[in-house]
């Protein structure tokens, strides 16, 4: 099976290469002497240390590699010359220190001189290097940055792109959600959430707060817990005493494991179980098995599509581990996008922003044309449903899954 | 090592040396004032602000920590507040009304910390400035989750990486300007009493905690104006960001390395600890850790007095043997 694939490529890949030469040899002519660049430099300063590396190690450098891998495997990226030129790989470890960062990026376009940077990892790195790309005149697909500030920053910085939307969104979409599954007839109005008192929990916790009211809901608890608080046991005795509808708990990884199992324990069984990043991870499926059924979080993917599929496929294969179900998909077709960009006009970073703001691109996620250089197709909420991560909200976007509610019990 | 040389008998051979050693300092500054316009790329720039940003820092620190001998962990408490403080107000106020902000606010903080602290002494000293540093850290977030519900501010004023660097060239004139004025002032010689044998100090009629207090103030000033000068370089400020506990053991490390108790000491040792990480982070990003902890076991066991120390010594020792 895999020879018969690796071969097919490799003939695929012939033929290819030979139609491009042939069309190249006759579009181009006498243009062809000059070819163009015969490696194109790509550089990335991510934290392999610190307190970002887990989210670097789960999300960016596995897509990274991926990316590289592939189109080196295929010959380069293919100018409009038809000439394929291969990438290669400057990368530097920031140390998940925004300084750091801001120095590592200065090294790769000054010393190395790199072609593109891809960006780092997380809001507040991203918004720490935003002005040195700026002022360089590279592009930055912020993948992974989540901040209501995007539609600012790209009037500030025109080759800014952002990828993963607004805390305001998240916490607006839930709720407004919620709202549709109250009006069936299917939740109450009691709401009870708990975040974590750190950029991501105050911005999304507090978009919520803000609309509960007005969709008809009472907040029952609110409360905010410091980051790396290890027992959350009495803040959901609390909570399970009051009985609420729906839980929400805007967390990050280790309190998003320490509250899912710790619910478990208490027999804490809301209707809407919801908690944040981390719920997302394979890790977490790994670790309660059938008990993610139900369990509600932020992102999600519509898991029949074959193209994400076939994504999730290569990325286990090349590097070993499962890509998560929220920003991972969205860091890869920020890549897929950049390298179309590429194929377009060159390596030229001012017309690469430019095709980047206005092109329409062939991502595993459709045909897609940024809106104000921001993308416009998330997932807001997401359900495990039969051991995957599926999207529910949008309700009306394609592959959207009705939500199970109420959520199942915990199975011991 | 236990009597301390005065400052007049270092500069032994007098007169002419010292105008040539002035001089060359003043050819120095400008050369590092004019760097940007001798063709010195960006990241050159980025290189000279992290080195003028921990030379400002090890010197501000050494300017209370040297002659006192109260080792510090608290510079991460005043550099994060100047940052703050640049975050919140930058984008309202003129940059010179932030910069006095910044600096007000960290004075009035030492004054208020040092005057309940100071009478500690020893480790006690050192455990209570760490505590200091995450007890702000927690103070402003939980005022930031709790009262204006934001977490994480933005900075966006027209500051560009040359004029961070003048401003941290220009502070760490100011601050050796300071610490040079120190020394030859009373308050200079009650500090090297103190830090020799407090209980003495007190006998001869210094008000011990006055000086103390009054040092840890003007270093915390200089401190917290460097985290302002900083925090428009990152566009985000977060807690987390501001208050990184990661700079206030650097700072120790580079100001023990070159030497605490001279004025130009701290600066001997920021210059190669900053220098070496840029080598060591660009040319094996993959181990840097792990040659990082080797450099600083090699520094801790072979250079124990400092890069100043074992430059006297070795000039005590050439001078004995030339007497012979």
């Amino acid at each position: 099976m895999n020879t018969r694939r690796s071969f097919l490529r490799r003939s695929a890949l012939l033929t290819a290469s030979a139609a491009s030469l042939a069309f190249a040899t006759l579009a181009a002519g006498p243009a062809a002497a000059q070819a163009g660049p015969d490696k194109i430099r790509i550089g990335w300063a991510v934290a392999k240390t610190g307190p970002n590396a887990p989210g670097v190690a789960t999300t960016v450098l596995p897509n990274y590699k991926l990316w590289v891998e592939e189109i080196n495997a295929a010959g380069g990226i293919q100018l409009k010359s038809g000439k394929r030129v291969p990438v290669e790989v400057v990368e530097y470890d920031d140390r998940s220190s925004s300084e750091e960062a801001v120095r590592a990026i200065e090294r790769l376009v000054t010393q190395d001189k790199v072609d593109f940077i891809l960006p780092p990892w997380g809001t507040g790195t991203n918004l720490a290097v935003g002005p040195t790309f700026h002022k360089h005149g590279y592009p930055l697909l912020a993948a992974t940055a989540v901040t209501d500030r995007a539609p600012d920053l790209v009037k500030r910085w025109p080759n800014a792109f952002f990828f993963l939307g607004t805390g305001h969104g998240y916490g607006e979409a839930l709720v407004s959600y919620l709202e549709q599954e109250r009006k069936a007839g299917k939740i109450g109005t009691k709401v009870a959430m708990m975040s974590v008192a750190d950029g991501f929990g105050v911005d999304l916790g507090g978009a919520a707060r803000k609309v509960v009211a007005k969709h008809g809901f009472e907040l029952v608890y609110d409360k905010t817990y410091p980051v790396g608080t290890q027992d959350l046991s009495p803040m959901l005795n609390e909570i399970k005493a009051l009985a609420p509808d729906v839980f929400i708990a805007f967390s990050y990884p280790p309190d998003t494991l320490g509250i899912t199992d710790q619910a478990k324990v208490i027999g804490f069984n809301p209707k809407v179980f919801y908690t944040g990043v981390g719920t997302q991870f394979p890790l977490y499926k790994n670790k309660f098995g059938a008990n993610v059924d139900g369990v509600m979080s932020l992102g999600g993917i519509d898991a029949d599509d074959p193209a994400v599929q076939a994504y999730f496929r290569r990325h286990k294969e090349v590097t070993g581990q499962e890509p998560d179900r929220f920003a991972s998909p969205i860091v890869w077709v920020s890549l897929q996008m950049l390298q179309q960009a590429i194929e377009r006009v060159g390596v030229d970073r001012a017309a690469v922003s430019k095709e980047l703001a206005g092109g329409t691109f062939d991502t595993i996620l459709g045909q897609v044309k940024l809106v104000d250089r921001q993308w416009p197709k998330l997932w807001w909420v997401g359900q495990w449903q039969d051991g995957e991560f599926r999207g529910i909200a949008p309700t009306d976007r394609a592959g959207a899954r009705p939500a199970v509610i109420p959520k199942p019990a915990w199975k011991p | 090592m236990n009597a301390l040389p005065s400052p007049a008998a270092a500069g032994n051979p007098a007169g002419a040396g010292r105008l040539a050693l002035q001089a060359l300092m003043v050819a120095g500054l400008a050369l590092l004032a004019a760097l940007p316009w001798l063709g010195a790329d960006d990241y050159l720039i980025a290189v000279g602000i992290n080195i003028l940003q921990y030379g400002v820092l090890a010197t501000a620190w050494a300017l209370f920590s040297g002659p006192t001998r109260y080792v510090s962990l608290a510079t991460v408490a005043f550099f994060g507040i100047g940052a703050y403080t640049a975050a919140v107000v930058g984008e309202t106020l003129p940059w010179p009304a932030v910069l006095a902000v910044a600096l007000g606010i960290s004075v009035v903080l030492a004054l208020v910390v040092g005057l309940a602290t100071l009478r500690l002494s020893g480790v006690h000293f050192v455990i209570f400035t760490f505590g200091l540093a995450e007890l702000v850290h927690q103070l402003v977030n939980w005022y930031e989750v709790n009262v204006t519900r934001t977490l994480g501010r933005y900075l966006f004023v027209d500051i560009t990486q040359v004029q961070i660097y003048w401003q941290l060239l220009a502070l760490l004139v100011g601050v050796l300007a300071t610490g040079w004025a120190i020394r030859r002032s009373r308050l200079g010689l009650a500090l090297q009493v103190i830090g020799d044998d407090e209980v003495v100090a007190r006998h001869v009629g210094i008000d011990t905690t006055r000086a103390k207090l009054l040092l840890f103030a003007i270093s915390a000033g200089f401190i917290g104006l460097a985290g302002a000068v900083m925090a428009p370089r990152w566009t985000y400020i977060d807690p987390a960001i501001a208050f990184n506990p990661v700079i206030s053991f650097q700072v120790l490390i580079m100001a023990l390395l070159g030497g605490a108790n001279r004025l130009f000491g701290p600066l001997l040792g920021v210059l190669p600890v900053a220098i070496l990480f840029e080598l060591l982070s660009g040319s094996f990003p993959n181990h840097f850790m792990i040659l990082l902890g080797l450099v600083f076991m090699a520094i801790v066991y072979f250079i124990p007095n400092g890069l100043f120390g074992l430059l006297q010594r070795r000039r005590h020792r050439a001078g004995k043997e030339g007497s012979k």
